[in-house]
């Protein structure tokens, strides 16, 4: 190797290793910041709600209205509801809607970090609850958390936490919510879900922490049949029923050659 | 004591058969029966004392083993071990009997015309093949005495799960541990105050001072909405303080928890209260009283009418207005005044 390819080396791994430096702390910032870190509401007058005013003029006040106290039959009035619900359906892509009588689902959001940041600040000044402290699953009991999430979510959310359907609503698959996502829901109620206020942080914790194991959870072993339900298994129990009564009667039978 | 004489009469009876049936010499074969014209083309008598054995010995394993379902069933009744000694009582049985048929009774092949049903001279044949079919068969007491008690174990597996049809229901059949007076709690037995039950929250109910929490129609779920929603039936205003309702968990359709609350944010661009059950989606208005709104149960959710004590405690004033629990097939009813 020459002099010269091996300075080029040393100088490309250099810059790879600063790239990845910055760009983990680039993506570690908005995760740290978004949502709890900011528990004390900005003033009315800052910057950042501002450009939260701003972006709500821009994308929100179709259906919100200028002044964000909503349009009568179109959108409800959002004084009060408080930065938690603004966090719950930006930051999860509920809002924007393209049509205010869709039901909000889970969605890639127009806005980026920032700009959700800022709209969670503007709305949060209008009165209300702030976004909740982050949701610390590490002590919490699974165990305890799937008996609460079955006495208080499965009806709709179904045991395994992959959704169902209500008449006239969709209850959404769990497998992208976050600890944070779920305490929002819990004390939000969004859409057609009810609140869950008598709940505790620590029930709370708990039901995060079963909805995250929930996302991966241990395998009993056995032939799971890729675990699609019970469509696949009565396939294979008819195949091998099918195949061992044909065996069975090619055995008992007799051929006569006559 | 005619009814013990008879008794008695009918016991030495059963005896007296099972003494025949074991007991019984074999005759002369065939002595009062015409000699027929066999169309046999080629027959063997397989008959052997070690084949014989073999069926006796797996008879009496089967016999053993659905004997043993029926010990089991009384003393431990676990799944697991029932299963396995009733399959493989069974799979003996058959087994046996499958040798038997092939390496016990004489082997023969035959060929004859189709004949009327009824036809004197097949019946006569018949007769004859079955008499025949015994020839070379030794020890057939021991045989027949094996095969009487697998049979005989067999039976009493059958009919002993029918222990398991149950207790006669109570008397009168659906009363519930609800009444006036009785404090509404939640799963660890804190009492529920009025303002805790917010616009939009769902939460679960017990009645105080119940144990087991899957009494019949113990459990209940405690909603509020605002009064001037509310378009009870007549006569329920007072059982709803304060817009505060409360329902039956048990879905007067097939049984099934009603564990679904829809209520909307913003109401006019999204479904209006409900609840709903989980299995086939009977849902129940609670502004009317339970009515029914959609899906195939046949009557509304019985409402629980509640009051509030000195301390705003929920408690019930009142068991539900209407009978709690499944619908047998057909019953249909609508909420009393309810003109839709």
């Amino acid at each position: 190797m020459s002099r010269g390819r091996r300075r080029f080396w040393i100088v490309a791994s250099v810059l790879l290793g600063l790239a990845a430096i910055v760009s983990a702390v680039a993506a570690d910032h908005p995760a740290t910041a978004a949502p709890g870190a900011s528990a004390e509401a900005p003033p009315a007058d800052s910057v950042i709600v501002q450009q939260g005013r701003r972006l709500f003029e821009q994308g929100c006040s179709d259906c919100h209205g200028f002044d964000a106290k909503g349009i009568a039959g179109v959108a409800p009035d959002l004084h009060g509801v408080g930065a938690i619900s603004a966090d719950f359906y930006l930051r999860t892509g509920r809002m924007p809607l393209d049509d205010p009588h869709d039901e909000p689902l889970r969605s890639d959001s127009p806005y980026d970090q920032g700009e959700i940041a800022a709209l969670v600040a503007y709305v949060g000044s209008l009165g209300g609850p702030g976004v909740p402290p982050a949701i610390d699953t590490a002590g919490a009991d699974v165990a305890r958390g799937q008996e609460l999430f079955t006495e208080n979510c499965a009806g709709c959310h179904q045991v395994v936490g992959q959704g169902g359907i209500m008449p006239g609503a969709v209850a959404p698959d769990l497998r992208a919510s976050t600890p944070l996502d779920v305490a929002e829901a819990v004390d939000v109620g969004p859409y057609v879900m009810p609140t869950f206020k008598r709940l505790t942080d620590d029930d709370v914790a708990d039901i995060a922490a079963y909805v995250t194991y929930t996302h991966d959870p241990e395998d009993r072993g056995g032939w799971g049949i890729g675990h699609i339900g019970p469509i696949p298994e009565g396939m294979v129990a008819w195949l091998l029923a099918g195949a061992a009564l044909l065996i069975a009667i090619r055995l008992i039978g007799e051929r006569t050659t006559r | 004591m005619r009814l013990g004489a008879a008794i008695a009469k009918g016991v030495k009876l059963l005896v007296g058969i099972v003494v025949a049936i074991l007991w019984r010499r074999p005759r002369e074969r065939a002595e009062r029966l015409p000699e027929i014209e066999s169309p046999t083309l080629e027959r063997e008598v397989t008959g052997g004392a070690g084949a014989t054995l073999t069926v006796v010995a797996m008879l009496v394993a089967a016999a053993l083993a659905l004997a043993g379902f029926t010990v089991l069933y009384i003393v431990l009744p676990d799944t697991q071990a029932l299963g396995l000694t009733i399959g493989l009582g069974l799979v003996l049985l058959g087994v046996a009997l499958a040798v038997a048929g092939k390496a016990v009774v004489p082997q023969e092949q035959a060929e004859s015309d189709y004949h009327d049903f009824g036809d004197e001279l097949e019946r006569t044949a018949i007769e004859h093949e079955v008499r025949e079919s015994g020839e070379g068969v030794t020890r057939r007491g021991l045989l027949l005495a094996a095969g009487g008690a697998a049979a005989a174990a067999g039976g009493a597996a059958v009919i002993v799960p029918l222990a398991s049809l149950g207790p006669n229901p109570p008397s009168p059949p659906f009363s519930t541990p609800w009444g006036p007076g009785r404090k509404v709690v939640d799963a660890e037995g804190t009492a529920i105050t009025a303002d805790e039950i917010e616009e939009g929250s769902m939460v679960l109910g017990f009645p105080d001072g119940v144990e087991d929490k899957s009494v019949f129609g113990a459990s209940i779920l405690v909603v509020r909405l605002p009064v001037a929603e509310l378009e009870l039936p007549p006569g329920r205003e007072a059982g709803a303080p304060e817009g505060i309702l409360a329902f039956s968990r048990i879905c007067p359709h097939a049984g099934c928890a009603i564990s679904m609350y829809r209520h909307p944010v913003f109401a006019p661009t999204a479904p209006g209260p409900a609840l709903v059950c989980p299995c086939h989606y009977s849902t129940f208005d609670p502004r009317r009283g339970g009515a029914l709104e959609f899906g195939p149960a046949g009557r509304p959710l019985p409402q629980l009418p509640l009051r509030l004590d000195e301390r705003r405690e929920l408690e019930a004033a009142g068991d539900f207005y209407e009978m709690v629990g499944p619908s047998y097939g057909g019953v249909r009813q609508d909420v009393p005044g309810d003109a839709s």
